[in-house]
């Protein structure tokens, strides 16, 4: 779709759009022919092993790589030529904390307040309420190096937020968090959201695109292979119900074998062997726990890997 | 989350060089100064009176003239270029390495509506006011030497805004191709300390052999220097004077478009 210069940036469009991209580092193919578009408003998850091209993808949005086929176009402006205006107007919150050590929260959010072009009689409302959406009120003038790690990542969304963006770029944004942080990132996600911002988010945490997303984009070795609600997904690729069988080793693998000769989905899950789609294996299923299949069966069995 | 605070904007038309790109890149640089300015003065203000001790007081009495300059003043004079190159190159060099390697500043920063010409520029152009003023410091202690005050003396920081310009932008260069922040140690000893010996800083390059005199005219430190005391000891010599001018602005053209294009390979995939 052509995008003329009087739509660009004019919040019509999709808020992504990629066609064909292309990404390689050498040898490697790292993003192998991506098709996506994020609808205005959604928050779409790229749910993907390590190393999916993940990342790359994310890098590509903000044009810290430059794809090498293919097209982009973010809010309408098209990359990378337009790149600067399309990141005035969306927000980045990488996976890699680069938080500045030396200096406070509030110099940190109003260095970035100035770089997001937040006009200077709104700067310290901003900058006040980007410290009320970290929880960080009381420590705005406490040197980063001394926030806990939760702290230091909630700054990490707030100084992404500071200019009201769009849409936002989410990479893994609760890796490496203790639980209760988590709770506490995914209710901030949740209300971006509510306040009509679009959200794109990459995580290998299956929870984490189960609650959050409204649609899963799930990415494997390049490529998105599947998209859809997270119900979606479960319902095509892992049925309703799932058996999980226990037993000794010599057990689970007869179970394997016979689940392989009859042609049923099945996986490895922990210490037990998963039966994808159980409800369609009435009267021939082994004995074993019933549940309802989840995200993490579905997307086991579109990419046979295993995943947290 | 809903606010008085208006949605981000994006202007219609936007400028290569923003403005507020580079403010926006100069008003971190100036919290982190802000931090560290004491000991920074200390060590601009101690390092020369240095120099000015051993050179001016230890050497100058074997040596009292220069040409027609006292020793003292020749030092004095000297040493404000060495303070330029030092406090250019330095983190030219080490800041950008740092800064982009380990702290992963410049990934956060070009998430932002900044481009790597406008960061590149920006962190240069913030050095070099920073060795703009601080070359004043050398003059200033040379007057507790006798140091004869001028007003030439003047041009001496916009000398060294832009002689600094090319030295940051050489060291941002040498961050952009080194591999480790240990290969900045063969710059160190093979580059820049020649450099600041063979320039005209202590000794005059007349007294240097041939070839040595040659490569010392490739040198820009020499440009500052000659230019530095020209203006500072009132003994213009208008040919020359402007020679040393225009290599200086080409040097710092030279270095800023390299830096800019380095940086740029290795910052963006």
């Amino acid at each position: 779709m052509l995008v003329s210069m009087e739509e660009a940036g004019s919040g019509q469009d999709a808020a992504i759009e990629l066609r064909g991209v292309v990404k390689r580092f050498g040898q490697l193919t790292a993003v192998d022919g991506i098709d996506l578009t994020v609808p205005p408003g959604i928050c779409l998850g790229l749910l993907g092993p390590n190393g999916a091209g993940k990342s790359t993808t994310m890098r590509m949005l903000t044009a810290q790589a430059i794809a090498d086929e293919g097209t982009i176009s973010i809010l309408g402006f098209p990359l990378p030529r337009e790149s600067k205006r399309a990141r005035m107007a969306m927000g980045v919150v990488p996976q890699q904390d680069n938080l500045d050590t030396e200096l406070t929260c509030r110099q940190i959010l109003s260095v970035f307040a100035r770089l997001y072009r937040v006009p200077k009689g709104e700067r310290a409302e901003a900058i006040d309420r980007a410290l009320r959406i970290a929880n960080l009120g009381n420590r705005a003038d406490t040197i980063v190096k001394e926030l806990s790690g939760g702290m230091r990542r909630r700054l990490l969304v707030a100084r992404g937020l500071i200019h009201r963006p769009r849409l936002v770029l989410l990479d893994e944004p609760t890796v490496g968090l203790d639980p209760q942080v988590r709770q506490e990132l995914w209710s901030l996600i949740d209300s971006l959201r509510a306040d009509g911002t679009t959200v794109l988010m990459s995580t290998h945490y299956i929870e984490e695109a189960e609650r959050l997303a409204d649609t899963v984009a799930v990415m494997s070795k390049g490529s998105i292979i599947a998209r859809g609600t997270p119900s979606e997904l479960v319902r095509a690729h892992a049925g309703r119900e799932v058996i999980e069988v226990y037993g000794t080793p010599d057990h689970l693998a007869t179970i394997e074998r016979r689940a392989a000769d009859n042609g049923w989905a099945h996986r490895r899950s922990g210490p037990a062997v998963a039966l994808l789609g159980a409800e369609e294996l009435d009267g021939q299923a082994p004995d074993g726990v019933r549940r309802p299949a989840n995200l993490e069966d579905a997307f086991v069995a579109l990419t046979g890997e295993m995943i947290e | 989350m809903s606010s008085t605070i208006s949605r981000a904007r994006v202007p219609r038309r936007i400028h290569r060089l923003e403005p507020a790109a580079l403010a926006g890149v100069m008003s971190r640089d100036i919290v982190i100064f802000k931090r560290y300015w004491k000991a920074t003065t200390f060590s601009s203000i101690v390092q020369p009176t240095i120099y000015l001790l051993a050179f001016g007081l230890g050497f100058g009495s074997l040596v009292s003239r220069v040409g027609h300059v006292r020793y003292v003043e020749y030092v004095a004079t000297g040493v404000v270029a060495t303070a330029v190159l030092f406090s250019s190159a330095f983190p030219g060099m080490f800041n950008t390495f740092i800064r982009w390697q380990f702290q992963r500043t410049y990934d956060a920063l070009l998430a932002a509506p900044v481009d790597v010409e406008e960061l590149i520029t920006a962190e240069m152009l913030w050095i070099s006011v920073r060795a703009g003023v601080y070359g004043i410091a050398p003059l200033l202690v040379g007057f507790a030497f006798h140091l004869t005050p001028e007003w030439g003396m003047l041009l001496v920081p916009l000398i060294g805004f832009v002689a600094g310009f090319g030295f940051a932008g050489f060291g941002v260069l040498i961050a952009a191709v080194a591999k480790t922040i240990d290969n900045f140690n063969y710059v160190t000893s093979a580059v820049l300390t020649p450099m600041f010996l063979v320039a005209g800083t202590f000794f005059p390059i007349s007294s240097l052999p041939g070839v040595l005199k040659t490569i010392a005219l490739f040198n820009p430190l020499y440009h500052c220097v000659a230019l530095v005391r020209d203006v500072s000891l009132n003994t213009f010599h208008g040919g020359a004077d402007l020679i040393h001018v225009a290599v200086l602005v080409v040097w710092a053209l030279l270095t800023w478009r390299l830096a800019v294009w380095r940086l740029e390979k290795r910052l963006i995939d």
